[in-house]
C-alpha cells in the first residue's frame, strides 16, 4: 500500500470562516497505480493534492492521516516534511507550467531545488540529461529560459524536474489542461511511461478531463463539494458509473464524431454549492435528478461493489436491488 | 460572396530589436464565414489562430491581404467606420478571467457599450435590453449584475461576455477558444448557447485546438498549421475524410472514453513527441534532436505538387466560402531560400537584412486541392 | 489590483518552503484558484484593503511617523520657540531645555532651524516628485501604449535625458540665474529625474496593453486615451504610488547634494543647508554633533519611514504577502 489517507480534513482560513476545501476524506493509492482525480472546478481537487506536500498560508489541517509506504507523513509540520518533499512525495503544481521562475534557466532552476532538499545537481546530472532526452526535449533546454520554450515543453521538463529523485508518489496537478491535443496525449503517455520506468511508484493525476483519466488512469476518483463521490477503476467509472454526478459528467463531455444536429448535449444544471457553509445531506442534491427525502442525510462513502466506492443513496438502492434480484433469480 | 472574406491574409511578426527578425506567423489565409455559418478554425498553439481572430477584430493590422465584410475592406476602417463595424462584429476572447478588468464590476462591459453606443437610450429600455440578452445566454441578472468578477464562476464570466457582443446589433461573432479553460460541464453550456445562436443567423468563426468540440459545432472546418492553412471544408468530410496526414494525426491524438489512443504519426506534426515504451525514439519539434530537426527542415521554395495530389487531378478551384485560397503560380525553378522553418520556428539563412516582401514570398503556403467538392487539402511537401 | 501585482512581481523570488522552490513562483494563482479563493472576502475589495491596511505594522509605523514629520513642517515654524537665521543666543550651547538641539555656530537655535527647513525639504520632494511623475507618466503611457515609431523616438530621448548630466546643467544654470527658490531646486530635480518612471510605466503599459480587457475596450469602441486612464492606469495604482514615494525621497536627497554642494536655493533654509554650513563651519572638527545630527537623522527618518511604508503597502496590495 503506497499512500493512504484517512479521514483528511482540509479548509481554508478565511476572514468570513472555514473554507472546507477537503471534507473527510478517506482513500488509498497502490503501488504502481495512477489514480485520476476528477470534478468540477472548485471542488477541492488541487487542494487535496496540496495538501498532501505543502500546507500554504491559508490551509489548516484540520484532522485525519496520511501514511505513505507505511509511515505517517506529517503534513501539518513544515521542517519535517522537508524531509519527504521530492523525496518520497513530489508534485507538478497547477499552473506550474506558466509559473516557472522567468529569470533562472532550466538547469539552475533544477540545481537550486534540489540544493534546497540537501542533494548536488552534479550527482543525478547523467540521469537528468538521459529523461530530458527520454521526455524528447534537447539537451540545450538545459541552458534555456522557460519563455524559450513552448507549453508542451515546459511541461515536460517540469515533470522530469520534479521526478528526479524517484519519488513514491507523483501529483500532477491539471498538467495537461492548457496543452492542445498532440502536446496533451504526449504529456499523458509520458505520465505512464514514468511509472513503468519506476521514476515514481504512484500517481495522482488531478484534471477536469475525463477522457483524458481514461486513456491514462487505473482508477479514477471523483470528488464534488470537498467530498469524495465516487471511486473504482477506470473502465468501470466511464462504462458502469454508479454516483449520478459521475454520470452527469460524463455524459456531458462531447464524443469525437458528435455533432449537434444529432446529439445535442446536456450540462449540469446549476452549480456546486458554497464550501464556506455547505448545505447538510448529499452535497449534490440541488442537482441530482434522482434526489430524494433519504437524500437529507449524508450519504456515507462505501463499497457498494467489489472496488467500487460510492456516496449516493440511490446508487445503495439500485445495488442492493440488483442483488437482491439476483438472489431471487439464482433462489428460483 | 460571403459575409465575411479573408483573402491571402498573411502576418509577419517583427521580432527582436529594431525588427531583427520577422517571423510569419500567418500564410496567405483564405476563407469566408456566411450568415448562420460557424466555421470552426483548428490548430495547435502557435499556429496563428488567435493572430487571425485579432486580425478580423481590427485589433491587430494584417501584413498583406486583404479581409472584407459585407464587401467592404475592413483593414482600412478607422475612426467613425470602425466604430460603426464594432456594432455588428465582436470577439470573445480565450481567457475569462483577463477579458474583466479586475478594479471594475463585471457588468461595466455592458456600461461600456451603453456609452458607445446607446447614449440616447432610455436607462428602463437599456435595462430590459440587458435582461433580453441575459437570458438568451441564460443567466439570471440577479446571479451576475452588480458582481465583481471574481465573484463569478468561469461559465458566467464567458456567458455574459457573449451577451455583452448581442447587444449589438452583432452578425459575425469571433470566439477564440471560448470554452478551454471551462470544465466540461459549463463547456456544452457555452456550445449549446453557440449553437443556438448560430441557428438565429449568427456566423461564428469559432477558434479552437480541441478537434471533438469543433466537430460537434461547425459547419465547415479549417485546419491551420505553422499559420497556413492545410486542409478545409465541410466538417462531416473533413473530419470523415482527412487526407491531409496533419489531419489525421490531430485526430488520433484526441483523447476519446471509450477508445484507447491509437499510434500516433508523430512525424507529420512537427511537435514534439514522447519516446514510446522502452526505446527512446527522437522527438521532432521546436527543440527537438538534430537528427530530426534536420528531418523536418523544409524549405518553401515551392516544389511540385506532389504526384498523389497531381494524380487526383484536382482543379484549385475557390469553393470553400467562395474565397478559398488559390494554388500560387508555380515559380520558375528553384531560388535560393532566404529563410527556412525547422521544426515550426522560422530561421533567417541570408546575412543580409529580409523584407518584408521577401518573407511574405519566401513563406508562401503549398497550394491547396480540391479532393473532393468542397474539400481542400494542401499539397504536402 | 492583486492581478498586476502577480503579474509584476512574477519574478520575485519565492515563497519559502514552497514544494517547488521556483517552479511554483508567487505570480502562480494559490494552487488551484486564486480567483474562487478571493470569493471568499464578499465584504469588497476596498473594506479587504483597509482591514489589512490598519493591521500592517509596517503601515501603520511608517505613515504615523510621516504625518508627524509633515505636520511639523507645516505648522512647525509657527511654533518654532525662536526664529531661524538669526542669533539668538551665545554659539555652540548644548542641548539643553532652553534650546532643544543646542545653538550653531552663529548661535542660532537648532531646532528652530529644523523646523523651517523642513518645509522646504518637503517642497522640493513634493515638487520632484510631482513633476518627474507626471512627465514619466505621460511619456511612458504614450510610449507603452502606442508602441512603434513614437515609442522609438520617445526612448531615444529618454535616453538623451538620463545621459546629461544634471549637475553639470546645473551648475551652468546657476551660473546664469542670480538667485532660484526650493521651487526651482524642486522642478529642476523632477525634470531630470524622470526616465526611471518612463521606462518602468512603459514598460507594465506594454504588458497590460495585452491584456484581453484592454481589447475588449477597444472592441467596446472606446478610444486610447480613455483606456489608457480607465483600464491601464488604475492597475497600475499601487505601482504609481511606490513610484511616486521613491521619487520623493530621491528627490529630497538630490536636493540634500545639491544643497551640501552650495547648489541649493539661494534664499530659504533647507536641511541640506543645515549640513552644508555644519560641514563649513568645521562642526565636525568641533564635535558640535547637535548641529548636524539632527538635519542628517531628520532626512534619514522621513525617507525610512515613507520606504518602510512601502513595503507595508506592498504586502497590503499583494496578497501573496499578505500575513493571515
Ligand atoms: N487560498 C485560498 N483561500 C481561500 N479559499 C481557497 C483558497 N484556495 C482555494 N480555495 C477554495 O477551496 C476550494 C477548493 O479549491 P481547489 O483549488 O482545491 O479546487 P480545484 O478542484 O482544484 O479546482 P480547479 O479545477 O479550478 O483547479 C474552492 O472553493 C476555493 O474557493
Ligand atoms: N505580438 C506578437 N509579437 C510577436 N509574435 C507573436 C505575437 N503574437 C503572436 N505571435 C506569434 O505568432 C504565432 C501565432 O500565435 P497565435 O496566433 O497566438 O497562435 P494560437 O492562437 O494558434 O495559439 C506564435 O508563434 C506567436 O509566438
Ligand atoms: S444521495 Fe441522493 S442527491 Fe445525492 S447523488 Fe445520490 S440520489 Fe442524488
Ligand atoms: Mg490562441
Ligand atoms: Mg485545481
Amino acid at each position: 500500500m503506497s499512500l493512504s489517507v484517512r479521514n483528511l480534513r482540509i479548509a481554508y482560513r478565511t476572514l468570513r470562516g472555514d473554507v472546507q476545501a477537503v471534507d473527510d476524506v478517506t482513500f488509498s493509492v497502490a503501488d504502481g497505480e495512477i489514480m485520476g482525480l476528477a470534478g468540477e472546478s472548485g471542488c477541492g481537487k488541487s487542494t487535496l493534492g496540496n495538501s498532501l506536500i505543502y500546507l500554504e498560508g491559508r490551509m489548516r489541517h484540520l484532522g485525519g492521516t496520511v501514511e505513505l509506504d507505511g509511515k505517517v507523513l506529517p503534513i501539518s509540520d513544515d521542517r519535517a516534511m522537508n524531509r519527504h518533499r521530492m523525496r518520497d512525495v513530489s508534485i507538478i503544481p497547477q499552473y506550474a507550467m506558466s509559473a516557472l521562475n522567468p529569470t533562472k534557466k532550466i538547469g539552475v532552476l533544477a540545481r537550486d531545488l534540489l540544493k534546497s532538499r540537501g542533494t548536488k545537481l552534479a550527482k543525478v546530472l547523467p540521469e537528468f540529461r538521459r529523461r530530458v532526452a527520454l521526455v524528447g526535449l534537447p539537451d540545450s533546454v538545459l541552458e534555456m529560459y522557460p519563455f524559450e520554450l513552448s507549453g508542451g515543453m515546459r511541461q515536460r521538463a517540469t515533470m522530469v524536474i520534479s521526478t528526479l529523485l524517484n519519488p513514491s508518489l507523483l501529483i500532477a496537478d491539471e498538467v495537461t489542461s492548457a496543452l492542445d491535443v498532440s502536446n496533451q496525449r504526449a504529456v499523458g503517455e509520458l505520465l505512464t511511461e514514468f511509472r513503468d520506468r519506476g521514476y515514481v511508484k504512484s500517481m495522482i493525476v488531478i484534471t477536469h478531463d475525463l477522457s483524458i483519466l481514461a486513456q491514462i488512469a487505473d482508477t479514477i476518483m471523483v470528488m464534488y463539494a470537498g467530498k469524495l463521490a465516487e471511486k473504482a477503476d477506470a473502465g468501470t467509472i466511464i462504462d458502469r458509473p454508479l454516483h449520478p454526478y459521475t454520470q452527469a459528467l460524463l455524459s456531458s463531455l462531447p464524443e469525437v464524431g458528435v455533432r449537434y444536429e444529432e446529439e445535442e448535449l446536456t450540462g449540469i444544471p446549476g452549480r456546486p454549492p458554497s464550501l464556506l457553509d455547505p448545505p447538510a445531506g448529499c452535497r449534490f442534491r440541488d442537482r441530482c435528478p434522482f434526489a430524494f427525502d433519504k437524500c437529507a442525510e449524508e450519504p456515507p462513502f462505501v463499497e457498494l461493489l467489489p472496488g467500487h466506492q460510492v456516496a449516493c443513496w440511490k446508487a445503495a438502492q439500485d445495488v442492493a436491488g440488483s442483488a437482491e434480484r439476483e438472489h431471487e433469480e439464482a433462489a428460483r | 460572396m460571403s459575409m465575411l472574406e479573408l483573402d491571402k491574409v498573411s502576418k509577419v511578426f517583427k521580432s527582436g530589436t529594431f525588427g531583427g527578425s520577422l517571423k510569419p506567423a500567418l500564410r496567405q489565409v483564405s476563407f469566408g464565414i456566411d450568415r448562420g455559418e460557424v466555421v470552426s478554425l483548428i490548430g495547435e498553439s502557435g499556429s496563428g489562430k488567435s493572430t487571425l481572430g485579432k486580425i478580423v477584430l481590427h485589433l491587430t493590422p494584417a501584413s498583406a491581404g486583404k479581409v472584407s465584410f459585407e464587401g467592404q475592406d475592413v483593414t482600412e476602417k478607422k475612426g467613425r467606420e470602425l466604430h460603426e463595424y464594432y456594432r455588428h462584429v465582436q470577439g470573445v476572447f480565450q481567457d475569462p478571467f483577463s477579458s474583466y478588468n479586475p478594479l471594475y464590476k463585471a457588468d461595466r462591459v455592458f456600461e461600456m457599450v451603453r456609452q458607445e453606443y446607446f447614449g440616447g437610450l432610455q436607462r428602463d429600455a437599456w435595462e430590459a435590453k440587458v435582461e433580453t440578452v441575459l437570458e438568451t445566454v441564460t443567466l439570471n441578472p440577479a446571479d451576475v449584475l452588480n458582481k465583481f468578477p471574481h465573484q463569478l464562476s468561469g461559465g458566467q464570466q464567458q456567458r455574459l461576455l457573449v451577451a455583452r457582443a448581442l447587444l449589438l446589433d452583432v452578425k459575425l461573432l469571433i470566439a477564440d477558444e471560448i470554452i478551454s479553460m471551462l470544465d466540461a460541464s459549463t463547456r456544452v453550456d457555452v456550445l449549446n448557447m453557440l449553437v443556438s445562436l448560430k441557428r438565429k443567423g449568427l456566423g461564428i468563426l469559432f477558434i479552437t485546438h480541441d478537434l471533438s468540440l469543433g466537430n460537434y459545432i461547425s459547419d465547415k472546418t479549417v485546419i491551420l498549421r505553422h499559420g497556413a492553412v492545410v486542409e478545409m471544408g465541410e466538417t462531416p468530410k473533413v473530419f470523415g475524410n482527412p487526407q491531409h496526414r496533419y489531419t489525421k494525426s490531430l485526430l488520433t491524438a484526441v483523447p476519446q472514453l471509450h477508445k484507447k489512443w491509437a499510434p500516433f504519426d508523430w512525424s507529420a506534426n512537427g511537435s514534439a513527441a514522447p519516446a514510446s515504451n522502452g526505446a527512446l525514439r527522437p522527438a521532432s519539434g521546436a527543440a527537438a534532436p538534430v537528427a530530426e530537426e534536420a528531418r523536418e527542415t523544409r524549405r518553401y521554395s515551392r516544389s511540385s505538387l506532389s504526384p498523389l495530389h497531381a494524380a487526383k487531378g484536382a482543379k484549385s478551384t475557390p469553393s470553400v466560402g467562395a474565397g478559398a485560397a488559390v494554388a500560387e503560380e508555380a515559380a520558375p525553378g528553384p531560388r535560393p531560400s532566404l529563410m527556412e522553418m525547422e521544426g515550426g520556428r522560422w530561421h533567417r539563412r541570408a546575412r543580409r537584412r529580409v523584407t518584408l516582401a521577401e518573407v511574405l514570398a519566401e513563406s508562401a503556403p503549398p497550394p491547396l486541392v480540391e479532393c473532393e467538392p468542397g474539400h481542400l487539402v494542401a499539397v504536402e511537401e | 489590483m492583486s492581478d498586476v501585482d502577480q503579474a509584476a512581481t512574477s519574478s520575485a523570488p519565492v515563497a519559502p518552503g514552497a514544494p517547488l522552490t521556483g517552479v511554483r513562483a508567487p505570480g502562480a494563482a494559490p494552487v488551484g484558484g486564486a480567483p474562487l479563493g478571493r470569493k471568499a472576502y464578499s465584504g469588497g475589495r476596498r473594506w479587504e484593503f483597509l482591514y489589512f491596511a490598519v493591521r500592517n505594522k509596517k503601515l501603520v509605523l511608517g505613515l504615523g511617523v510621516e504625518i508627524i514629520f509633515v505636520l511639523a513642517a507645516i505648522i512647525g515654524p509657527y511654533f518654532a520657540p525662536y526664529p531661524p537665521k538669526q542669533f539668538v543666543a551665545p554659539a555652540f550651547l548644548h542641548p539643553s531645555a532652553k534650546h532643544l538641539f543646542g545653538t550653531s555656530y552663529f548661535g542660532q537655535d537648532v531646532f528652530s532651524l529644523l523646523l523651517y527647513s523642513l518645509r522646504n525639504s518637503y517642497l522640493v520632494g513634493f515638487l520632484g516628485a510631482a513633476f518627474a511623475g507626471v512627465i514619466g507618466l505621460g511619456i511612458g503611457f504614450i510610449a507603452g501604449w502606442r508602441g512603434g515609431w513614437l515609442d522609438e523616438i520617445l526612448q531615444t530621448f529618454t535616453y538623451i535625458v538620463v545621459m546629461i548630466p544634471s549637475l553639470v546643467l546645473l551648475i551652468v544654470i546657476g551660473a546664469y540665474l542670480k538667485s532660484h527658490s526650493a521651487f526651482f531646486e524642486g522642478v529642476f530635480i523632477g525634470v531630470t529625474t524622470w526616465p526611471w518612471v518612463a521606462r518602468a510605466v512603459r514598460a507594465q503599459t506594454f504588458t497590460l496593453r495585452q491584456r484581453d480587457f484592454v481589447d475588449l475596450a477597444r472592441l467596446s469602441g472606446k478610444r486610447g486615451p480613455a483606456i489608457v486612464l480607465k483600464d491601464i492606469a488604475p492597475n497600475m495604482a499601487s505601482y504609481i504610488l511606490l513610484a511616486f514615494i521613491l521619487l520623493f525621497g530621491s528627490s529630497m536627497l538630490i536636493a540634500v547634494n545639491y544643497d551640501f554642494l552650495g547648489l541649493g536655493p539661494t534664499s530659504g533654509i533647507s536641511l541640506g543647508d543645515m549640513l552644508n554650513l555644519a560641514e563649513l563651519w568645521s562642526g565636525l572638527q568641533l564635535h558640535l554633533w547637535w548641529w548636524f545630527i539632527p538635519p542628517g537623522a531628520a532626512m534619514t527618518i522621513m525617507v525610512a519611514a515613507l520606504l518602510v511604508a512601502n513595503v507595508g503597502l506592498d504586502e497590503v496590495f499583494n496578497p501573496k504577502l499578505r500575513e493571515t
